[in-house]
């Protein structure tokens, strides 16, 4: 038995939205009478923090502290249209109706401001931190808070905004499939090192290395968050999961997770992600969304690494023993490739572990 | 079928329902007595979200029969806090970003806090053995171990 | 394991912002970590009634029978569902923005066309007790013969699956049996070429396994509505859903979630919300159906099974001159959402790179086994690792180091794709070299000078080619297939209009709004107005013009930017109303 070492890449690029536009998301925004402020929205947060992304975007726009700032999600009695969490759409499509409504709503905002400042609504900034001053004055002020009261028991004005985005429909030709599917993309490389066993066929997912380029990063660590465990799912895509193991026969499918196959706690691997921010033009902030293309780089990564460590191009997910073992058969014994580089120019995050 | 009176202490408080004698805990803790930490993934004893402690021991709720928790003391993720205060397993979790969907997160807590009872001072293995019965669909686990870990060396992380 | 290189594009960016870009923690997160987070099942309802559906053991039968008797009279029973008892039993997801047939009954009516297909819905007491009498129902069926392999399915004469599309495919543009792309000449391309290479791909399907099984609560609310708990992926795609098959007005409904166990695309098929509304309608009482794991796992939609084939043509200095792409997207028996994955993968070929022919027939085929649906990367995943295990088999013929090879071939800003756009905001290459660099993966100088920014857009990178086109395919002609081509679209054709200007409503002047908004006051004490100084070192040094090795594309000259090649047309009438995805495909739903 012999354990052979093998490194693979693959790189990637992923669209943003739903192909061809037509996907429109909507949001309201409205603030109490104290100045803070609930975002009231139809998007799904399915772990992939739909709120907090929305809830920083809807920050940032108004110009006031995070805290000041609450999501609600999903109530169609109260929450506005949107077509949902689904085609890496949130962020980039969401993201910008919440811009939309959070413009209107600091246009208020800062009106009601002027007023009781006796200024012009255009010479007036915010701080970020529950102020609102004259550009260039930071004594001539008033908190956001004061302004909201004086809008709602003084002046008589909604402080509130509502906003929509869509990118319109688009045709495609019958003839040459021209379209204008999507106007931003995201991109990824991902190097795997695996082990394979030639004996049992097995495959260790040893370490990967990976950069992404995501536009603006809205949050860091819930961009970690999807990377980390998106790659995950690309290893389990790759070397695991399937409900039919000799499709199209469809037979001697699993039934539970005790058939169903995943990585456990104990077989994940070691990982480090590299981050670029190329802004989309159209996006939040130029945000695109990390959400799904996650997983997509390791399924082929792996897969040549497995070539790189025994020689055997398995072209049929998920990489099995059973597959690896019947190459290197068909191949009359391991091959391995050409090493490619040296070791990795990074080391996973030290753990203190108490002794 | 007839049912069966059940009395049991949840998370410090005397309770009494009346369940059906081939009723799993999971069922009468959601849906008799309102406790909706514990969740529903498998009721096969394949996932561990439902994952409870019952005499502060771990067992999966799908596959113990509430009646066999008669008199016994059952602990969910609900009873972790001590009232505002959060339990040190709960922020680490919350300083590692170690919830997605937060589904999987009670039964992970409740994992962990029997570890940490058993085991004060756990290591990177102990902690994997320990979760390795609870699935989690998002986080890739590791964020999962580290806020365990991290939790291990907090004060106070062996308060029951 | 998360480390951000700001320095890369750092001169396309604000990197001032306030609260965008910083680590804040999740709103959520508390709620999680008390177990207070509310997800669907999480509610509590007096009187709750439980729904299983019965479903079919046979992946194709014709239903000879139903008798519902035993189980409506077994105890705890309150209400047994027929496919009599759904109001409009037809349906397909995408029919609310117009795209095609209604396909798939709530429950099955005559046939049933994959193992696990609804047939009957049980409501009762509990949840024992409505398994207990699903058991009781009795259901004769006549098997018919089925059939399980994509291309098996289009052949001539093989069984039909799903009756509402009688050939096996989803059709496009009432025209052909699969989505085209064409771009160039590939057969010409593929007959120049030093080396052609052509290889089988394929993935199986993919359970989703989401730790929450699909499901809903609907109970009848005050106001003569219907509250609905769920997990829905599009609260109001299912609700447009629910309300289409149920015949209620969409107000009459009040969907409630946004707080989901894991969805991954799973729950974006509305598998539960109708019949719990139906069953809620129909007995006054708060109904819950949820997916058991064997439910999930093996009748929750799951990510479709891909064929791929792929052709390419390669240069023995590295570069693709061609790629041809076949591929299948096993739909199952009933269409959910493989119509949009085929045209949503049309667009992403021939993956990140440039290549001067281009050409791909992307077919959706129905087959005898569970629907498919939408999952993370939907269209793409099962491409990406064709097409990049194709890669790594060129980079060996070219005898190229597969790094370097997909920096040769990385689209760049202002090369046009095959579907005929420019690319804009690239940062492949940049991907490539960082993973390179962290890995201690070795690059040639000259592929570390490569970028993005620079080298793209010129000379045949900028141009649409003239396009060879054919008939091949036509609906209900399988003979077409083999076709020869029928004529050439001259270069520089465009018949699609330009993409219009995102709307973006809610501005107070009424304009779409900059993205970089709004700018704040500058901090306390700010350095002079300028460029940060991280500035300087933001972007690759652009290739010296002399040193790139031949087949990198030269450095642009100050060349005038070209005018677009043919005048788009001009842009159709404005619609009202509903989207017409009709208008996309021009396949109008029956
Ligand atoms: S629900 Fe108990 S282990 Fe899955
Ligand atoms: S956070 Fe979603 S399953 Fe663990």
């Amino acid at each position: 038995m012999a354990r052979h070492e093998g490194r693979g890449m693959a790189s990637v690029n992923y669209p943003i939205g739903m192909n061809l536009g037509g996907d429109p998301s909507q949001a309201l925004i409205h603030s109490n009478p104290d100045g803070k402020f609930t975002v009231a929205l139809s998007a799904i947060d399915l772990g992939q923090g739909m709120k907090q992304v929305s809830r920083q975007i809807a920050a940032e726009t108004l110009g006031v502290p995070v805290e000041d700032v609450y999501v609600d999600t999903a109530d169609s009695d109260t929450g506005p249209h949107d077509m949902g969490s689904f085609a890496s759409r949130g962020t980039h499509r969401m993201g910008n109706a919440v811009i939309a409504a959070a413009r209107e709503a600091r246009g208020v905002l800062l009106e009601a401001a002027a007023e009781e400042l006796e200024v012009n609504a255009a010479d007036l900034v915010t701080d970020g931190r529950g102020n609102i001053h004259v550009r260039g004055a930071p004594t001539r002020s008033i908190t956001v808070k004061a302004t909201a009261q004086a809008a709602q028991f003084k002046q008589g004005r909604t402080i509130a905004g509502r906003g929509i985005f869509l990118l319109p429909l688009s045709a495609v030709d019958a003839e040459t499939g021209e379209m204008n599917p999507n106007t931003a993309f995201a991109h990824a490389c991902l190097v795997a090192d695996v082990a394979v066993d030639d004996e049992t066929g097995e495959v260790t997912v040893l370490r990967m290395t990976s950069a992404y380029e995501l536009g603006r990063v809205i949050n860091p660590r819930m961009v970690e968050q999807q990377l980390v465990g998106g790659a995950w799912m690309g290893m389990s895509h790759a070397l695991y999961e399937t409900p039919e193991p000799y499709y199209p026969d469809p037979a001697h499918g699993p039934r539970d997770f005790n058939e169903y196959l995943m990585p456990g706690p104990g077989d994940i691997a070691p990982y480090h992600v590299t981050v670029l921010e190329r802004p989309a033009p159209d996006g939040p902030f130029g945000g695109k969304g990390p959400g799904e293309m996650c997983a997509n780089p390791v399924l082929p990564a792996i897969a040549n690494a497995v070539y790189n460590a025994v020689g055997v191009r398995v072209d049929e997910l998920p990489i099995t023993p059973e597959k690896i073992l019947r190459g290197i058969k068909a191949n009359g014994g391991v091959r391995p490739q050409p090493r490619r580089g040296g070791a990795v120019t990074w080391r996973p995050r030290d753990v203190a572990v108490p002794a | 079928m007839a049912k069966l009176p059940v009395q049991l202490r949840l998370n410090g408080a005397d309770r009494a329902t009346f369940v059906d004698p081939a009723e799993p805990l999971l069922t009468t803790l959601r849906r008799g007595l309102g406790d909706f930490a514990p969740k529903y993934g498998c009721g096969q004893g394949t996932c561990g979200v439902c994952t409870v402690l019952v005499d502060g021991e771990p067992q999966l709720a799908c596959l113990t029969l509430a009646v066999a928790c008669d008199g016994r003391h059952v602990e969910t993720a609900s009873g972790l806090a001590d009232g505002p205060d959060m339990h040190p397993l709960q922020t680490a979790f919350m300083a590692h970003f170690a919830a997605q969907c937060g589904f999987c997160t009670p039964g992970m807590l409740t994992a962990a806090r029997a570890l940490l009872a058993h085991n004060p001072h756990p290591t990177r293995e102990e902690v994997v053995e320990a979760i390795s019965g609870n699935i989690c669909r998002c986080t890739g686990y590791e964020p999962i171990i580290l806020a365990i870990l991290a939790a291990a060396a907090a004060p106070g992380a062996r308060r029951a | 394991m998360l480390e951000l290189r700001k320095d890369l594009f750092a001169d396309e960016r604000d990197d001032t912002l306030n609260v965008v870009g910083k680590s804040v923690q999740r709103q959520d997160m508390p709620g999680h970590v008390t177990a207070r987070t509310r997800f669907f099942d999480d509610h509590a309802f007096d009187g709750l009634l439980h729904l299983k559906v019965v479903r079919s053991p046979h992946p194709h039968a014709r239903i000879r029978s139903i008798d519902v008797s035993a189980a409506a009279r077994a105890p705890g029973v309150k209400r047994v569902l027929r496919a009599a008892d759904v109001p409009v039993n037809k349906n397909t997801l995408l029919s609310l923005i117009n795209f095609g047939k209604d396909d798939e009954p709530a429950l099955a009516v005559d046939k049933v066309c994959y193992v696990g297909e609804p047939v009957v819905a049980v409501i009762a007491e509990s949840e024992a007790a409505a398994l207990a009498a699903r058991n009781l129902v009795r259901i004769e069926y006549e098997p018919l013969t089925p059939v399980f392999d994509v291309e098996e399915a289009l052949k001539p004469g093989a069984p039909v699956v799903n009756p509402t599309y009688p050939n096996n495919y989803f059709e496009y543009h009432e025209r052909f049996d699969h989505q085209k792309l064409r771009f160039g000449d590939v057969e010409a391309a593929f007959a120049r070429a030093d080396i052609v290479i052509e290889h089988r791909y394929q993935m199986s399907p993919i359970e989703h396994a989401p730790t929450e099984t699909n499901g809903s609560i609907a109970a009848p609310e005050h106001n003569d509505r219907y509250v609905v708990h769920t997990c829905a992926q599009g609260l109001f795609f299912s609700l447009g859903t629910t309300a289409k098959i149920v015949n209620l007005e969409s107000n009459r409904l009040h969907f409630i979630g946004g707080t989901v166990g894991g969805g991954f695309g799973g729950k974006v098929d509305s598998l539960t919300e109708p019949l719990a509304v139906l069953g809620a309608m129909l007995t006054g009482r708060p109904v819950r159906f949820v997916l058991d794991r064997e439910e999930e796992m093996l009748y929750g939609s799951p990510r479709g099974a891909e064929r791929i084939y792929i052709k390419d043509g390669l240069m023995r200095d590295g570069r693709i001159v061609a790629r041809y792409v076949r591929s299948y997207f096993d739909a199952g028996a009933y269409t959910r959402l493989s119509s949009y994955a085929a045209i949503k993968c049309t667009a992403h070929i021939p993956g990140p790179y440039w290549i001067p022919n281009v050409a791909s027939d992307i077919h959706v085929a129905y087959t005898n086994r569970c629907p498919s649906t939408a999952m993370r990367g939907f269209g793409i995943t099962a491409v990406d690792f064709a097409l990049e295990v194709q890669m790594d088999r060129l980079a060996e013929a070219a005898g190229l180091d597969p790094m370097e090879f997909r920096i040769l071939n990385a689209y760049r800003d202002g090369d046009v794709k095959p579907h005929r756009r420019v690319a804009k905001n690239t940062a492949l290459i940049e991907c490539v070299q960082v993973a390179a660099e962290k890995a201690n993966w070795p690059l040639s100088d000259q592929a570390r000078r490569q970028s993005s920014l620079v080298g793209g857009g010129t000379g045949a990178r900028a141009e649409i080619p003239a396009t060879v086109l054919d008939q091949r395919g036509q609906i209900g002609r399988p003979e077409s297939r083999g076709a020869p081509a029928t004529g050439t679209l001259p270069a520089g054709a465009m018949r699609i209009p330009l993409t219009k200007e995102p709307v973006m409503e809610g501005t107070r002047d009424g304009r779409a709004a900059p993205v970089q908004v709004p700018r704040y006051a500058p901090a306390p004490a700010p350095g002079p107005a300028g460029p940060p100084p991280a500035a300087a070192a933001s972007r690759p040094a652009a290739p010296p013009a002399s040193s790139a090795p031949p087949f990198y594309p030269p450095a642009p000259s100050p060349a005038p930017v070209a005018p677009p090649p043919v005048a788009p047309p001009a842009a159709p009438p404005t619609q009202h109303g509903a989207m017409r995805f009709s208008s996309v495909f021009g396949t109008r739903r029956r």
